[in-house]
Parts: structure tokens; sequence; C-alpha cells
């Protein structure tokens, strides 16, 4: 995360930058600046015969540390969208939770289907008015009434309409086998294949990248999300002995225990309507 | 009135004005890796991984951080690969001319000496290198030697240096405990456990630093060294 600019002499914005000088300050005075658990990532997608399919590694990284080797980046937009995710992790996350609750709303008052350049729209909207610090690279895929759908949502707002798309630090190994192996009207086995085989890439080459690979595949009413659809990098070494401690390394001062059986009566309640 | 002349004098640019026009070199690189050696009482074990990487991409899964030194005295060093093959080939070179003066192998806790020497030799441009010696002493026990980057060292029963030392070095202290160096008499700074047992330690503790660190993975080469010789061996980890 670049360090904030302080030469602000006055607000002129609506953006208050004010904590940009107290955190100046605070770093001037020895202290650390913020940092966030930023998911150097692998995310693809492309369109096949039937449809979109969307894939992502499960690496998560708090600098040179794997902070989750399991996570989940594809992220549930509406029945028929879903959207993986790269940048920091927080802002992925609430910002697709942001949309698909729109886009839920939306289909109470229409009563129709989510259309893919919905979400799309409220996406870079919201995107380009954060003007960047609202840092998500987002790979968004969907099928609705107009075919299959598949884009690519930078930080700052600005979006391509693609047959094939990669995000995050692996999208240039990714690319590399889309742009090897992608072709018009793949099928569904080819398509996932292809997906499998970028996302792999990413997790082999890029250091950002590991450990298993998501899919999502989407069609024409329906979809599969497969979670970790592969798991190329199980340990290589597991110790027979494992490791024991012996009881009493931490030292027990004292002991109560209070039957709450004797202080509490237990109604029991009536299961709430589904 | 200080006050009154400091309202005309022209305002002072600030150092955070300089600070933006300051051209910035960087000899430096870190491609990462960890190193870890225990010393037994009649063996070493000496491993690092052979993943090599910058920034978020692997230059080569399959370089050496482990150079041999002499017949009982092995290093491993981590940090930035062209300072620490420079280093090795100089301490080869000290090596070569060492064995036509006295025409014998130079000891363990000699080189030991010696890299810490070369090491501060270059205290105000120091080789990016963090390293672990590993061998065998004047008596046969099993010495480990551990340094930073300028030459401090010290003779440890083990040891972990590199990117994943953080994860790996709080692991051996639980399981071997280092006696203090404080003590009166002087304890035995060599750990307990048999040659198999320490080989197994080390090679879980890889797997589980391979995990959790992006900068170790690949494989892990390992090394021991005893009475009857040197034995080398390699371990597959992770390799995302």
């Amino acid at each position: 995360m670049a360090k904030a600019d302080v030469k602000l002499p006055q607000m002129q914005s609506g953006f208050d930058f004010g904590l940009c000088r107290r955190n100046d300050m605070l770093v001037k005075q020895g202290g650390k600046p913020a940092k966030f658990l930023k998911t150097g990532t692998t995310i693809v997608g492309l369109v096949y015969k039937d449809g979109v399919i969307l894939g992502a590694d499960t690496r998560a990284t708090e600098g040179e540390i794997v902070a989750d080797k399991n996570c989940e980046k594809i992220h549930y937009i509406a029945p028929n969208i879903y959207c993986c995710g790269a940048g920091t992790a927080a802002d992925t996350e609430a910002v697709t939770d942001m949309v698909s609750s729109q886009l839920e709303l939306h289909r109470y008052a229409t009563g129709r289907e989510s259309r893919v350049v919905t979400a799309l729209t409220i996406l870079k909207s919201h995107l380009f008015s954060y003007k960047g610090y609202v840092s998500a690279a987002l790979v968004l895929g969907g099928v609705d009434i107009t075919g299959p759908h598949l884009h690519a949502v930078y930080p700052h707002g600005s979006t391509d309409t693609l047959p094939f798309a990669t995000m995050g630090s692996g999208s240039l190994a990714a690319m590399s086998i889309f742009e090897s192996g992608y072709k018009e009207d793949l099928t569904r086995e080819e398509g996932m294949e292809l997906v499998s085989a970028a996302i792999c890439a990413g997790i082999f080459n890029d250091l950002g990248s590991g450990s298993n690979v998501d899919l999502c595949v989407i069609t024409k009413g329906g979809k599969e999300y497969l979670r970790n659809y592969k798991k190329p990098n199980p340990r290589t070494y597991i110790r027979e002995k494992g490791y024991s401690f012996a009881k009493g390394h931490t030292q027990v001062l004292s002991t109560t225990i209070v039957p709450l059986k004797d202080k509490v009566t237990i109604i029991e309640g009536e299961a709430m309507e589904e | 009135m200080a006050m009154a002349m400091g309202c005309l004098l022209p305002p002072e640019p600030s150092q955070a004005a300089y600070r933006e026009h300051q051209s910035t070199w960087s000899p430096y690189e870190n491609n990462g890796g960890t190193c870890v050696a225990i010393a037994g009482l009649d063996y070493c074990v000496i491993a690092a991984d052979t993943r090599m990487s910058v920034g978020f991409s692997i230059l080569t899964r399959e370089h050496s951080k482990i150079f041999q030194l002499s017949e009982k005295c092995i290093l491993a060093s981590s940090g930035f690969q062209a300072d620490i093959r420079t280093l090795q080939k100089h301490l080869d070179a000290r090596h070569k001319i060492y064995q036509h003066e006295h025409n014998k192998q130079m000891s363990c806790p000699a080189m030991a000496q010696l890299l810490s020497n070369t090491l501060y030799y270059k205290r105000f441009f120091p080789y990016y290198a963090f390293n672990v010696v590993g061998g065998l002493d004047n008596e046969g026990k099993g010495c480990v030697y551990t340094y930073d980057a300028v030459g401090s060292y010290e003779r440890v029963g083990y040891s972990s240096q590199g990117s994943g030392m953080q994860l790996i070095m709080p692991v051996l202290d639980n399981q071997l405990k280092s006696a203090s160096p404080l003590l009166l008499p002087a304890k035995e700074s060599a750990t307990s456990l048999t040659e198999s047992e320490a080989i197994d330690l080390i090679k879980d503790t890889f797997a589980s630093a391979a995990e959790r660190d992006i900068y170790t993975g690949d494989s892990m080469e390992l090394l021991v060294v005893n009475a009857s010789g040197i034995r080398r061996e390699y371990m597959e980890l992770k390799k995302d």
C-alpha cells in the first residue's frame, strides 16, 4: 500500500483526509503504517459454448506469510452471477456483498432475473467514486436473458468485456495459458480444463498465489460451484511421532465450578417460521 | 522579536520536499530461502530449501544454498545470492591458500572465525548474506555457528536463518532447548537428539515453513556430517 500523500492545504472535495495527516505523524514518530490483508491472487474466467466458467486459487497472503491456505475468492452476486475478487480482501468481499444485496432487492422489486450488466454498472460506479482507494480487481461472469457475459473490472472503475479474462498477481501466468489454448465454442470439459490449467499456472509460478483450484460453471438456468476442484499441493512430509506436550506445563492456580442448572430455568421456545 | 523576524524570512523548504528529489541506489536484492542446522554429539545436520526467488517470481527451483567449505565444514546461506556466491568463492580461495601454507584443512571453528572476519571486513558495505556454518569441531563433536550480515557470530546447538526463520526457530527452541551460554560450568551446546531424530525434525520444520512462507519451497537439500564423512539427501517440498 502506498504511503498516504499529506500535502493537503485544505479540503476541497467531499473526502476527509484528516486521518492521513495523523497517520503520517504516527509513522514519523516511529509507528507502523496500517497494513491490509492483500490477496496476491490468480483469478480467471472464460466464455464457453453454454455459458461462463470462473476460476480462482485459494491463497491469501500478508506480506510474505500465507494468512489463509484455503480461502474463497469466487463470490456470490446473484443465482446466475458470480464474481472473482483480487486485491484487498476486505474490499472485494464488501463490494461484492453490497452488489449482491442491491441486486436481490432489485429482483424483489422487478420480479426478474438479474442481469450481468446491472452488476457491472453498480460495481464500476462504486469503484469510480472511490478513485481507486477501494482496491478490488474483479472478474465478473454470469448468464442472463441476453446470454453469457464476462467482464474484467479494475480498481479505478474501468471495465472490459472479454471472451476470456485474468486478474491478480498471477494474471500474466494465467493469461499465457489462455492465449495459447483459448478458442471459441469450447465444450464444458475443455473449458474447465483450460481454466484449471490457467489457475495452476498462477499457483506454481506466482508466489502470491497457491494451494487449491476453485471453479464455478454458470450455464443458462443453472450453476455448479466446484470448491477445491483440484488440490495439487498436499503437505510433503508428515512427522510420524507428532508433537506431544507433558501435562502440567500451565499451572492451574484455582478452580471454581458453578452449576448453572440451579440458577437458570430453561424454557423451550417455538421454532421460527421459515 | 524573533517571531517577527521569522515572519519576514521566506518559508523553509520542508524535509519532505528534499526527500522527493533524492535519487536512490539499491544494490541489494532478497532471493529468499531458509537454512537450518542442528549439532549433535557426533554429527551435524545442515539443510536448506532450493527455491530462489525475487518479489513474487521464482527464478529457479533448484538452486543450492549449501556450500562445502572443507571435509568437516558446511556453509548454508540465504539472502542475496550474488553476494553469497562471492562470499563462497572468497572463502574457498582463502581455504586453498591455507592448505598450501599449512598442508592441512582448516578446522570448523577456524573457518567460522574466518567467515566472521570476512563479513566484518565489509562492515559499511556488507554482504547481504545470512549464514549458518555447521560441521564437526576438533574433538569430532557437532558444531553450529550462526551469524548476522556484518559478522557477529556465536556457537550454538542449532540455528535457522532466512525467510522462514521466524516460523522455524520457535519450534526448534521448543524441541531442543538450548543451554544458556551464561551457565557455569558451561553446558554442552550440542543437542541430545539422535541423528535420525534430528533429520526427522528438520524435514518436518521445512514442510511446515513451506506451507506458510512464500519464499520457502520446491525442495530441501540436507547434508549430514559425521565421522564417516558427508551424506547428502533431498526431499520434495510444496511447489506453489
